[in-house]
């Protein structure tokens, strides 16, 4: 669609073409730009009420099974990184955005756009890493897809995913359904994933041995579940990183989120480096963390089966929904003070000095 | 974390809170010159441990904020090019020239590159030689050396294809602007401690002599800060004016004498403008003749272009202490980091940027 003819003609697009008349990374950067390319673009075309829930993945109702679907697409650079690889990463995301529907993930798709030229023996390293990534998480690559591109027009290689997993009980796990008094659980340390990557990005190497934190979640998800954990939301805390996450779930929900800084677990490592770089922890990418709306009375249960959990040692209440500004997430600081968590604007860039 | 943790310790901070408000018997105005500093006063929320009578205005500390706007416009002049690799800091590229900014010019097919140090830029240059590198080194006294071994290692090493986009500006003649103007309000200063971990802080004994402020070279975490103000208060009550160190940890009287040595060695003081504020005489540096090869500027022919800056941003006063960002009729409204009039609006570091991030919904 020719978006500025759209726009002659009266029609006009909704975000303002003389902000943004191209397209900028900072639209796929999980921060402000890109909520609003979502919200003003995509919700507003394609406006159905499943898409409205703003959920990571769609709960479908088919016939009183209840299904989640959903898709995501992997861009990352470079494919290898420590702690994990573009296959890892293609089935654990996926997987975890079924996970937080509250979804058993059963089947994937898998689609290839590949760049002429690139070696035989990376794709091969990338679809035995898809393989192992799918044993662990218990799912299937039942069917995909295969293109390839010119060279220059592709960056080695990205991957599609979708996929599809059961809901097996009756809860409904989504934003709207975050309510004041709920307990705000994380599952672990955050940031490993943004900054493993940061340091293997050619112009930024810094020696660090940061690996990335890529799991699948939904076995911890399950173990919820499975002992009635009243779960209200789920969101897995990739780009954007836990504020950005915060952020939108305070606006969907139109509740008001508050946090304790001293509470949200990141490790020495990953601290130096933010310190370093100028970026803060809570807006860093991660790829095997989530953040758990609990009903008040089960969140020292759901904190303790966390706990027990190899994915979620280190996991921590950080904060709850009170009563206050809806919409807004606040902080209190390691000196006591409170302050706003904002949403990312733009990407977070180093900083000079 | 050590050297972090206990300068961000509640019961420290505290500590200085109680101790300030026993010191302080009257109205003081104080001047946090560094950006770094504004942005941990506002995200910690330092100023809200501090008595009333303490006012903190925000300094003009900020290396992205003072970058003209007419160098913005010649970056993106030869980042546009074909035959260029352009490197910056990352917070360079959201800066808005008159037209677009470094990102737009990457989103037109650019090659426009973040790097962390300015010897990855010149490492770049080494593995291109059929492209042109250039860096923009912008900056205080902080960034200088690591930019000025960059050219004196394209020199050496003869790599040709390498040059500085140069806005060197320098603390100490910023500091004498805003003394000397005749709506100066600022009792006191925090200098910027990174900037002295570099100079040392021997040039500000004559400006806190000349003009009676004390001065005290201060950290950035909120125990040092809350630790400067404290110092510069009780100078304030006792009526002293001296130079002081908070930030002993890193910073020596006579600072880090090599790194001063190859500023001088590449750069030569010169006449600079300060975006929003004009042109202060003798505040920033320039590559010396020996090394204009490396001078982005003259490379690409673009030294002779100026602009002039959006009157409706008040930018200026507030990099000089005169106004806050919630005074500016566009704050939060018209202007926000998405859409910024002005560079404190744009750097993380700005005044603006960080009052909008942390406190827009106080002020």
């Amino acid at each position: 669609m020719d978006l500025r003819a759209n726009f002659d003609q009266g029609l006009s697009c909704p975000i303002p073409i003389s902000d943004y008349p191209n397209v900028l990374l900072a639209h796929g950067g999980g921060g402000k730009l890109m909520h609003q390319l979502i919200e003003k673009m995509f919700v507003s075309s394609f406006n159905n009420s499943l898409l409205e829930s703003r959920h990571d993945g769609a709960v479908l109702n088919c016939n009183g099974v209840k299904l989640a679907f959903t898709t995501d697409s992997y861009v990352v650079h470079p494919l290898f990184f420590p702690g994990g690889d573009i296959g890892t990463l293609a089935i654990n995301g996926t997987v975890n955005d079924l996970a937080m529907c509250g979804a058993r993930p059963l089947y994937l798709s898998a689609g290839f756009i590949l760049e002429e030229g690139l070696p035989m023996e990376t794709l091969w390293r990338v679809v035995q890493s898809l393989q192992q990534a799918a044993a662990a998480a218990g799912v299937q690559i039942v069917t995909g897809d295969t293109k390839v591109v010119d060279k220059g027009k592709g960056d080695g290689m990205f991957i599609n995913t979708a996929g599809v997993g059961i809901i097996e009980h009756n809860l409904e796990i989504a934003p709207a359904r975050v309510q004041r008094g709920d307990v705000l659980l994380l599952n672990g340390d955050l940031g490993r994933h943004g900054i493993a990557i940061m340091a293997v990005r050619e112009g930024l190497e810094f020696e660090s041995t940061i690996a990335s934190d890529c799991v699948p979640l939904a076995d911890l998800v399950l173990q919820l579940l499975a002992a009635g954990i009243e779960i209200h939301c789920l969101r897995d805390l990739t780009r954007g990183g836990l504020a950005s996450a915060l952020n939108e779930i305070a606006e969907a929900a139109q509740v008001h989120i508050n946090i304790d800084e001293r509470a949200v677990p990141v490790h020495e490592d990953v601290r130096g480096a933010c310190e370093m770089l100028g970026f803060d922890p809570l807006y860093v990418a991660n790829e095997g963390k989530l953040a758990a709306f609990i009903a008040k009375h089960d969140a020292e249960r759901a904190l303790a089966i966390m706990q027990a959990h190899p994915l979620g040692a280190e996991a921590q209440i950080v904060g709850a929904v009170t009563s206050g500004m809806a919409g807004l997430v606040t902080m209190q600081s390691l000196i006591g003070t409170h302050r706003i968590l904002d949403m990312l604007s733009g990407e977070q860039l180093p900083r000079i000095c | 974390m050590k050297f972090i943790d206990e300068y961000r310790d509640a019961q420290a901070a505290q500590r200085f809170a109680s101790l300030l408000a026993r010191v302080t018997t009257r109205p003081w105005t104080i001047m946090e010159v560094c950006g770094g500093q504004t942005h941990a006063i506002v995200k910690f929320g330092v100023d809200e441990l501090l008595p009333k009578e303490i006012t903190l205005v925000h300094g003009p500390g900020c290396p992205v904020c003072v970058t003209p706007l007419e160098l913005i416009d010649k970056a993106i002049a030869i980042a546009s090019r074909p035959e260029v690799i352009f490197c910056s800091f990352g917070d360079m590229l959201r800066v808005p020239g008159s037209a677009k900014d470094l990102l737009a010019v990457k989103a037109g097919g650019g090659d426009v590159r973040i790097v962390y140090s300015p010897l990855d830029a010149l490492k770049i240059a080494r593995n291109a030689p059929n492209k042109q590198i250039v860096f923009f080194a912008v900056g205080f006294e902080t960034t200088a050396p690591a930019n000025a071994m960059s050219v004196y290692q394209a020199q050496q090493q003869g790599i040709k294809n390498f040059s500085l986009l140069v806005s060197h500006v320098l603390v100490p003649p910023a500091m004498e602007a805003i003394l000397s103007s005749p709506h100066n309000r600022v009792q006191g200063f925090l200098a910027a401690g990174h900037v002295c971990t570099v100079m040392g802080f021997t040039e500000y004994e004559p400006i806190a002599q000349k003009y009676h402020v004390p001065i005290v070279v201060t950290g950035f975490e909120p125990v040092d800060i809350l630790q400067g103000v404290y110092l510069c208060i009780k100078q304030l009550e006792e009526g002293r004016a001296e130079v002081e160190n908070q930030y002993a940890r890193a910073v020596r009287r006579q600072g880090n004498e090599p790194a001063q040595q190859i500023i001088r060695e590449v750069f030569q003081i010169q006449p600079r403008k300060w975006r929003g504020v004009g042109e202060i005489p003798q505040s920033g540096l320039g590559l010396r003749d020996k090394y204009l090869e490396h001078d982005a500027e003259l490379r690409f022919g673009v030294a002779g272009h100026t602009v002039e800056e959006s009157s409706e941003c008040i930018s200026g006063l507030i990099l000089q202490g005169l106004k806050k960002p919630h005074e500016c009729p566009a704050f939060g409204t018209r202007c926000t980091p998405e859409h910024p009039f002005g560079a404190t609006m744009v750097s993380s570091e700005g005044a603006c940027a960080a009052y909008y991030r942390y406190r827009r919904i106080k002020t």
